[in-house]
């Protein structure tokens, strides 16, 4: 019991951070016919804001980083998400609206932008891994029965994920702007003739989507130490995910993120992480050849 | 008639030229490294033939040429522990040769298994992959799931794979020393004649009604289907020939270059050998084979003195290559030509830059 409780925590856990990473990329690609595969390079831009910002904190109030008050980590959510935002913005202004609807160059092109990325990182803050000491009020654990500990760590990062993915619930199913994504999603050139601008939509997507990998990545921070690579890790699962879940509905990929974050976990508990993986990806290409476009997908025309 | 045989070959003819008489001018180290470049470039040929022609970009070619290095270095280590256990396997506690090890003790099943495992896995990869209905994108993604899947099973399977540290220390190949200069050049040529074959082998194929079949596919799958040809069976095809190639090619590379591991066949170095058709041109033989030779010369000469520098660059390029040239050097080099005769001459000769290879819109 203690054991399956535990299981489905963890793969709850895993595929929250997945989902969050997925998001961005089913919507880049949904909306705009973008792969982008910096978006493990967003991933570490939020790690690193996240360092940065207990840095500052420690150097402003002079303190040591492990003294300084708990509530940064909130502030570091949100510098992460401005600051991976903020990268976002400039790579789409500078590259990405070249490249709409050609997926295969956008996808050589952005790995092009995260080998730059990470050598900036590199230079920057050095190739060794840095780590963010986690605030005080995370360590521990919540005890749900003798055996069963529930890190406060992996609930915060739940709790978290589940207030991301209910904030874009809300922009896009219950507001204006939401309406026009979706409405740009399932038909660019109507939506576009019926007053859209487009232009604006896909920017805005791909800054949400690059500032939730950004989040990601500052939750990412709480649970390992961080480099230059760390986005690499996530982007092949995530990718897994957008395939799965299909593209431009929520659920879908909510969906498929737990799905293969449980997978993942529970093939690990009864075999190795490799048969885990290699479960996860043989299972996606067969679901592929019964439903090639994943879990749902919107109907409209392309 | 004799005009276009001479335009046909004349590249062919150069490359084969230089290459030939490239021992002459530089010493045994250079050379090394030139005839892994040439493995190389036939792994690039092969990526050429599903991406610059078919429009399928696999991202997980390492798995293939990975595969074939793997079959020849079993081989190799099988050779110099004279059919014992190799050393890894003791420290990861196993008490005898596994069963999977024997029959590579036999360099025929050993080099056999090199081309046939990565082409059955590359048909079957297309099979599965490669239908009408799944995105062409989705083969892009899971191809390189594929190759963080082999790489994380190499590393974990230590006692039967060597792990992170791959397989090395080779002594002998079919009894001659791997260490021997005539060997090494021996090698040399043998790989200079594969890539020679492979060149003609992939200028035939797309020379060929089946290889205008494959740019078709490229430019219009669903046109193609609706013809009455079925796209599955030719991406099938030409990816088994592409997976045959790379698993010949890393069965060379793993004799000159004496390790084969992980780090070599993952998810970055399967990138890369895209790249390298993208720098050099798709959609053309010669552009990959001198885009695989000239990107890695580029990233051995500067990669030692400036690290940092390369990555940077490497970055910077690849996204130049791909906003402003993206049909590459040769392209490039195709296009200036075409202006510049435009000029000297009335006739306009404009060479169409090649169609976005793209399977179009999600």
């Amino acid at each position: 019991m203690e054991t399956v409780v535990i299981q489905v925590f963890n793969g709850l856990s895993v595929g929250s951070i997945l989902l969050l990473i997925a998001l961005g990329l089913a919507f880049t690609f949904g909306l705009m016919g973008i792969i982008n595969m910096a978006h493990g390079e967003l991933i570490m831009v939020g790690a690193y804001a996240a360092y940065v910002t207990q840095g500052a904190f420690s150097a402003v109030m002079s303190v040591p980083v492990a003294q300084i008050p708990g509530f940064y980590f909130g502030v570091a959510i949100v510098v992460a998400f401005l600051a991976a935002a903020a990268v976002g913005l400039a790579l789409e202004a500078g590259l990405i609206r070249f490249l709409y609807g050609r997926p295969l160059d956008s996808l050589l092109a952005t790995w092009g932008v995260g080998l730059v990325l990470q050598q900036v990182a590199r230079s920057i803050f050095g190739a060794p891994n840095v780590q963010v000491v986690s605030p005080s009020w995370l360590n521990g654990a919540l005890t749900l029965a003798p055996g069963v500990l529930l890190p406060y760590k992996r609930l915060f990062i739940l709790a978290t994920v589940a207030a991301a993915v209910l904030g874009l619930y809300l922009l896009l199913y219950r507001s204006a702007q939401g309406r026009r994504i979706r409405a740009a999603m399932q038909n660019r050139d109507i939506a576009s003739a019926l007053g859209v601008s487009t232009r604006s939509i896909d920017r805005f997507t791909f800054a949400l989507g690059s500032g939730l990998a950004g989040v990601a990545g500052c939750t990412l921070t709480l649970i390992g130490p961080i480099g230059p690579t760390l986005g690499t890790n996530y982007i092949v699962d995530a990718f897994l995910v957008v395939i799965l879940g299909g593209l431009g509905q929520l659920v879908g990929t909510v969906a498929a993120a737990f799905s293969i974050g449980s997978l993942n976990t529970t093939f690990e508990l009864f075999s190795t992480a490799t048969v885990g993986k290699v479960a996860v990806f043989l299972l996606v290409i067969v679901f592929l050849q019964f439903r090639p476009n994943g879990f749902v997908t919107v109907k409209g025309r392309r | 008639m004799t005009s276009t045989f001479a335009k046909r070959w004349a590249t062919l003819g150069i490359l084969a030229v230089v290459l030939f008489a490239a021992p002459a001018f530089a010493d045994e180290f250079r050379l090394n490294l030139l005839a892994k470049f040439l493995t190389f470039a036939i792994v690039a040929l092969g990526v050429d033939l599903v991406w610059g022609y078919t429009g399928m970009l696999s991202l997980g070619h390492g798995v293939f040429f990975g595969i074939g290095a793997y079959a020849a270095g079993m081989y190799l280590k099988l050779e110099s522990t004279n059919g014992g256990m190799a050393d890894f396997m003791g420290w990861s506690g196993l008490k005898e040769l596994p069963a999977v090890w024997f029959p590579f003790a036999n360099p025929i099943f050993a080099f056999s298994m090199a081309i046939i495992l990565p082409t059955l896995l590359a048909a079957l990869v297309a099979y599965l992959v490669g239908s009408s209905r799944i995105t062409g994108v989705y083969f892009s993604l899971l191809t390189q799931a594929l190759a963080l899947i082999l790489s994380i099973a190499l590393i974990g399977q230590q006692a039967f794979t060597g792990g992170t540290n791959g397989i090395t220390n080779f002594s002998t190949v079919l009894g001659f020393s791997l260490r021997d200069q005539s060997t090494q050049q021996f090698l040399y040529f043998l790989t200079v004649v594969t890539l020679l074959a492979s060149y003609v082998l992939c200028k035939w194929v797309v020379n060929s009604r089946f290889g205008g079949l494959l740019v078709a596919i490229r430019d219009d799958e669903q046109r193609v289907r609706f013809c009455g040809y079925d796209p599955r069976a030719a991406k099938v095809l030409v990816m088994a020939l592409s997976g045959g190639l790379a698993g010949l090619a890393g069965a060379l590379f793993v004799m000159q270059v004496g390790i084969i591991s992980p780090a070599m066949l993952g998810i970055v170095p399967s990138v890369e050998m895209v790249i390298w058709v993208a720098m050099g041109g798709r959609g053309t033989l010669i552009g990959a084979v001198l885009g695989a030779i000239l990107v890695n010369s580029a990233k051995s000469g500067l990669s030692e003195s400036f690290p940092d520098l390369w990555q940077m660059a490497f970055g910077a390029l690849l996204v130049g290559v791909v906003l402003l040239f993206p049909d590459g050097l040769v392209g490039a080099v195709k296009r200036a030509y075409a202006q510049l005769s435009a000029r000297t001459r009335t006739a306009p000769a404009v060479v169409p830059p090649l169609a976005a290879a793209d399977g179009g819109r999600a």
